[in-house]
């Protein structure tokens, strides 16, 4: 090394490469208030979109007459169904196979539903003109009950499927049943129940709640009819394939259709689909010629977005006396509301929830989950996780619960003894999943012994007496999770959405003085794309990090990709980031040796530059190779530096964690404090701490939420009874407890960079960790199970049930 | 019912137009002073996203009509720094890792910047009690109470050093 | 959520105030703050077709502490009778019922005349205010009245207030001994799902003399008269607020909505009122 080369250790720190708490690039515009969200836009004689809706959640729709409306100075128009049949985009292909009404179509089957579409000069015309339309309907039986749905007399919700025995993901066998799916050994997890010493059961219920982000979603479609061009912003976590399915219900040619997704004020799930509001802001512009903004209020977004959840999982596990688990028997009624409309890969109509074996090897099971159509909103969205994995997680952690209350064992020995082995990577589930890599055991040791396990139960045990004895009403739970992830979807053969392909993609560009540019086919919501990409791209290509500039969102600038949710940014594209910096590298080797005057493979690549080997004074530098890569005339090669990758991974990736929560409950009010929450996440090699740190406080947030109170709740009449923040519980910073962060490293055999992905663990993790919490306060009291959400007047209820009242 | 003369004094500029009494100030602010940073969130005075400080208090302006605000004078988020010369929350907000998507930040920030004029050493508790009326999706709040402890902290310093 | 069309109106007396509503009689409604009318008429179930606002009326602000008498002005907000020091002198459980309302923006505007006069059963001050036994002074068309707390709430939004009057300020003894606010609530910024307001005298080691109210339990807020009765004479002990509790319960009638359902309640609202004496007592 000459003395002009400064040492490696300086180099990769400038680097900013992966591993660096990295400020966030996007902050110094966020902080200021200079953000560009999709309500921020403002387009030359935009008009303004909005919703009449059902007040109903099940009627028929007599008639509309919009004429008081459109008397008033500023309406442009009303739109229909009527207006939308001769464009045959009243309805709408869902995510899922399905078809859902745009505009309701003869009948309205949920409260909130879309009904006519006013456009009007602004927000306020248009909120007078809602008012003035006047529908006429007329009740039919609401069915909000998945189970009274499949009643031989129940309701026939979709009229338009009548006949229809066969759905997109097999037979149907009832009017108001969508599917059933199937997976696992049904005869041989019977026969293992049949014999086993021990069987647990139990019906698991995972509430329906909402990702409800702070920024509702919204749109502004733009028909530019001078050179045919369709623009919509929107609050897209998709805009790849926003555009394919806007080309292909609207016959508009996808090179005409530009979608942008500009800042999102975080998505959680509930920005992937496709909404009638899209649709009627597109043909709105269409027929005005000009732009439309629609926005949704908080009460639209709760009440016709997508949910979450919904799931009613009954479960029978099978373990020997001494507690090695035999075998998993799983059956879920999945209330999906009135169309499905689910954000699955086309092949998983229950998404991923075959990973419900969770952390355990479990060597026989079988799961069947039914989709069912009731009077509510639809969705089925994966809030803030991959495709229904947090469902399997809650369910798999509640049954190892009951399983060792039934064992009379201790819940935590219990998982230890029934973890899949470090030496079983990569490891076959019983439901069909390759686990590519973990060490649940290390993780789970170090978490019991940081928050004393031990002395914790010892504790408990004397609290319990103390109570019995009249000193205290307080009790004290803990509850554990040991979860297993399946994110990143994921390899083509098995993953798409409405055939399209969930693989994902990075272009990089290297300017002639050394910096970047690369685009990508994933959107950031709030993740901080914009800053661990480029560390990812800064460790392959030897650039710093704060010279290169990532941009997401723009179809007709970034290449094509199935965009962000399911924790699959930095699994898939993530990995095409890198496998796309090595393709500049293997080209920059080229150069290198060329102008080093030696042979391709007498160079080797040092942090930000290729060397000569054994000769380390003789180097180029990336700045010194990008260069010459433009300017000067290499024989063999095209001018320029540029690389593209389309990443199709091989496998998902499967990030897991060990999370423990210490509450202290009231049994006389049912209140709660969280007196500590560990949560160590292993997401294998660790781009940014800081930021996996603050994806983690959030996770957990949202989790906390869910799992103490927080519910989209439905009367008997379809009716919403949370569609506000005064009654949708959001935690303020007052409630909201203090975590402490920890975390193993477990890489991934096959990704480039050996990421895993991390943005959902903590929601999967907290919500069965914080509800175990509540059982086990109770559990020395005799309860086994109690659903969700876990608000004051519930936990009040499992005392008095038990009689802790007096 | 026709449109009213309001004056408003926004970011120490003043501003005249005509607009209905209904109008409520974060329309005001946002679409038709262009100052996008307070956001829309919840819309019944919960999230806290539409949070300005006017006349010395942190109200939220998607629950005051442009009416009521005539006269007054509000300073937003866009009135804290400038890309110049970032404000020490707004320094601080990036330095611990306060925000994620950003939607609540201007909110957050504006109510943090009254909270350390009222209370200039508050602990842990008190950011969190005063810090109350702004929900955050992301973050989980742990980060959004660091930074403020953290630009009290320094905000005291430079106190001190002044003196 | 956008509100219908209105006229606003911004008077600098009470009388300017009070001719406007006798003007636009049921067609207008006074706003002070704002934070409970204006999500209605976002979501319009309030049509208003001109709005009073009472911001400007300087005589309605301030705070007045003599010769053992409280006066606070109707336009007062809740941040500010948090910062009164003379006020949480004379009356500290003001400061500690105030500080339990809404979350900090809503207390900047809130003010305690628009929580008293509204006559929504989950505000806090009604209860307050009949536990301190104060008394609501009313400007009208024919001059001022004076009307009891106890007296003044007669059903959820409905109260002995007529449509053209103003509540302008509010009175009371400053009380003596302990005092507790003990409010259950899902999290900042909800309503009570239980609240009990205490005020509590001592002789020695016995109770000389209290004052009991119960928040959101019912359509109006409920002063116990029993429930303290059962107190005074007693040492405070566990069968006096046994006592206590058991007169309170008949006398609530709460409903179920999403904070649980009635029986919930009710527990909560036992809980509340003895962890609000034990505390009241604690401070006699």
């Amino acid at each position: 090394m000459n003395e002009m080369t400064p040492p490696k250790a300086e180099r990769a720190e400038a680097l900013k490469g992966l591993g660096t708490a990295r400020k966030r690039v996007e902050d110094a515009r966020f902080t200021q208030g200079k953000g560009n969200y999709v309500d921020d836009l403002k387009l030359p004689g935009m008009l303004f979109g909005d919703f009449v809706r059902s007040p109903y959640a099940h009627a028929r729709v007599k008639s509309i007459n919009a004429d008081k409306a459109k008397a008033i100075p500023g309406v442009i128009a009303v739109l229909t169904a009527d207006d939308l049949r001769p464009l045959n985009l009243h309805w709408m292909p869902t995510l899922a196979g399905d078809v859902q009404m745009v505009l309701a179509d003869g009948k309205v089957l949920f409260q909130g539903q879309e009904v006519a579409f006013v456009v009007a000069e602004d927000r306020y015309i248009a909120a007078d003109a809602v008012e003035l339309v006047e529908v006429e309907y007329e009740e039919l039986p609401v069915v909000v009950d998945p189970f009274k749905a499949q009643a031989d007399d129940a309701p026939v919700l979709r009229e338009d499927l009548a006949g229809k025995t066969e759905g997109a993901h097999g037979p149907r066998r009832h009017h108001n049943h969508i599917f059933t799916w199937e997976q696992g050994d049904k005869d041989a997890t019977d026969a293992v129940l049949g014999s086993a010493d021990v069987v647990a059961e139990e019906m698991v219920y995972y509430h329906r709640t909402h990702p409800c982000p702070l920024e509702t979603c919204g749109c502004v479609a733009s028909m530019d009819k001078v050179n045919g061009k369709l623009t919509v912003h929107g609050t897209f976590q998709a805009p790849h394939a926003v555009r394919t399915v806007a080309s292909l219900i609207s016959g508009i040619a996808e090179h005409n259709i530009r979608i942008i997704s500009p800042d999102i004020g975080g998505g959680f799930g509930n920005k992937v689909g496709v909404y009638p509001g899209y649709i009627c802001a597109i043909v709105a512009s269409i027929v005005t010629g000009v732009p439309v903004k629609w926005v949704e209020d908080r009460m639209d977004n709760l009440m016709a977005t997508a949910f979450a959840r919904d799931y009613w999982m009954k479960g029978k596990i099978a373990a020997t006396k001494d507690g090695k688990i035999t075998g998993l028997w799983c059956h879920v009624t999945a209330d999906h509301g009135a169309f499905d409309a689910c954000a699955d890969p086309t092949k998983f109509p229950a998404g991923f929830f075959n990973i419900c074996t969770g952390s355990y090897d479990i060597p026989t099971a079988y799961l069947a989950v039914d989709g069912i159509y009731t009077n509510k909103a639809p969705g089925g969205v994966a809030y803030r996780c991959s495709f229904r994995v947090t469902e399997a997680a809650y369910f798999i952690e509640r049954m190892i619960e009951v399983l060792a209350i039934e064992l009379g064992m201790d819940a935590a020995e219990l998982r230890a003894k029934n973890f899949i082995k470090k030496e079983q990577f990569p490891y076959q589930s019983a439901l069909g999943w390759e686990y590519d890599s973990g060490d649940y055991h290390t993780a789970w040791d170090k978490a019991l012994s940081a928050v004393g396990y031990t002395e914790l139960r010892k504790e408990q045990a004397e609290r319990v007496e103390a109570f019995k004895r009249g000193e205290t009403r307080k009790l004290l739970g803990i509850g554990l999770c040991h979860f297993t992830e399946i994110v990143g979807a994921g390899p083509v053969k098995n993953c798409d959405i409405l055939g399209l392909g969930m693989f994902d993609s990075c272009e990089i560009r290297i300017h002639p003085t050394g910096s970047a540019i690369a685009r990508l086919g994933t959107i950031s919501q709030g993740q901080g794309h914009a800053t661990t990409f480029a560390q990812i791209l800064a460790s392959e290509i030897g650039i710093s990090a704060d010279d290169i500039t990532i941009e997401e969102g723009d179809t007709d600038t970034a290449p094509y990709g199935l965009g962000t949710y399911g924790s699959r940014s930095t699994p898939v594209a993530g990995a095409a980031t890198a496998m796309a910096g090595r393709k500049i590298r293997a080209k920059a080797q080229m150069i290198a040796a060329y102008l080093l005057e030696v042979h391709d493979n007498d160079v080797e690549w040092d942090i930000d530059r290729f060397m000569v080997k054994g000769a380390p004074e003789r180097f180029k530098t990336m700045k010194e190779i990008a260069f010459a890569s433009y300017n000067q005339a290499i024989p063999g090669l095209e001018p320029g530096l540029e690389a593209v990758s389309y990443y199709d991974p091989p496998n998902m990736t499967y990030p897991f964690g060990a999370y423990i929560c210490v509450m202290e409950i009231d049994v006389d009010t049912g209140e709660h404090e969280i007196r500590q929450f560990y949560a160590l996440d292993d997401c294998g090699t660790r781009i940014n701490p800081m930021i996996i740190e603050g994806q983690v406080h959030g996770g957990a947030t949202e989790g906390y939420a869910i799992a103490m109170g927080q519910e989209l709740a439905y009367d008997d009449m379809g009716n919403v009874k949370t569609g506000t923040l005064m009654d949708f519980f959001i935690p303020t910073s007052w409630e909201t407890p203090h975590y402490t962060t920890d975390h193993t490293v477990t890489p991934s055999p096959h990704h480039p960079i050996g990421a895993k992905g991390v943005g959902e663990s903590p929601n999967v993790g907290s919500v069965p960790a914080f509800s175990n919490a509540v059982h086990d306060a109770f559990r020395p009291f005799g309860l086994k199970q109690a659903h969700m959400p876990h608000d004051h007047w519930r936990i009040w209820k499992i005392a008095r049930d038990l009689g802790l009242h007096g | 019912m026709g449109k009213m003369h309001i004056k408003l004094t926004v970011n120490g500029k003043q501003e005249e137009l005509l607009a209905e009494p209904r109008e409520l100030l974060i329309h005001v602010l946002r679409e038709r002073l262009g100052i996008t940073g307070p956001h829309i969130g919840c819309e019944t005075s919960h999230c806290g996203a539409c949070t300005v400080d006017m006349d010395g208090k942190s109200v939220k302006s998607c629950t005051v009509f442009a009416a009521q605000a005539n006269g007054a004078n509000i300073t937003t988020i866009e009135g804290l720094g400038n890309p110049d010369g970032l404000h020490v929350l707004q320094q601080m907000f990036k330095e611990h890792h306060g925000l994620q998507c950003g939607f609540c930040t201007p909110g957050m920030i504006t109510r943090a910047w009254r909270l350390l004029q009222e209370n200039p050493n508050p602990t842990e508790e008190d950011v969190r009690f005063g810090m109350a009326g702004n929900l955050c999706r992301c973050t989980g709040y742990q980060n959004i109470v660091k930074a403020i402890l953290a630009a009290a902290a320094e905000l005291n310093a430079a106190k001190e050093a002044a003196q | 959520m956008i509100p219908s069309r209105f006229d606003y109106h911004r008077p600098d007396s009470v009388d300017g105030a009070v001719a406007l509503l006798t003007k636009y009689g049921d067609e207008a409604r006074a706003i002070a703050g704002g934070h409970s009318l204006i999500p209605m008429m976002k979501l319009r179930m309030a049509e208003v077709q001109h709005l009073v606002d009472l911001q400007g009326i300087d005589s309605m602000k301030g705070v007045s502490v003599a010769g053992g008498t409280v006066t606070i002005g109707a336009m007062m907000t809740q941040h500010e009778l948090i910062a009164n020091e003379a006020l949480a002198k004379a009356a500290p459980i003001i400061r500690e019922a105030s500080l339990q309302i809404a979350d900090p923006q809503v207390r900047y505007v809130g003010t305690i005349g628009g929580n008293l006069a509204n006559g929504d059963p989950g505000n806090d001050m009604p209860g307050l205010m009949q536990c301190l036994d104060a008394t609501y002074v009313l400007a009208g068309p024919d001059g001022t009245r004076e009307v009891a707390a106890r007296d003044f709430y007669e059903a959820a939004y409905f109260t002995a207030r007529s449509d053209d009057e103003i509540l302008v300020s509010v009175r009371f003894t400053a009380p003596k001994g302990g005092y507790a606010y003990e409010k259950q609530k899902r999290k900042i910024g909800d309503y009570a799902t239980a609240a009990a307001a205490v005020l509590i005298e001592k002789d020695g080691a016995t109770c000389a003399a209290t004052s009991i109210a119960m928040t959101n339990l019912s359509d109006t807020p409920v002063w116990c008269e029993a429930a303290g009765a059962a107190l005074v004479g007693s040492k405070l002990d566990k069968s006096a607020i046994d006592a206590a509790v058991a007169a309170m319960l008949p006398t609530i009638d709460p409903q179920e909505d999403n904070r649980g359902p009635v029986e919930f309640k009710k527990h909560v609202a036992g809980v509340m009122l003895r962890r609000a004496i034990e505390r009241a007592a604690s401070r006699a």
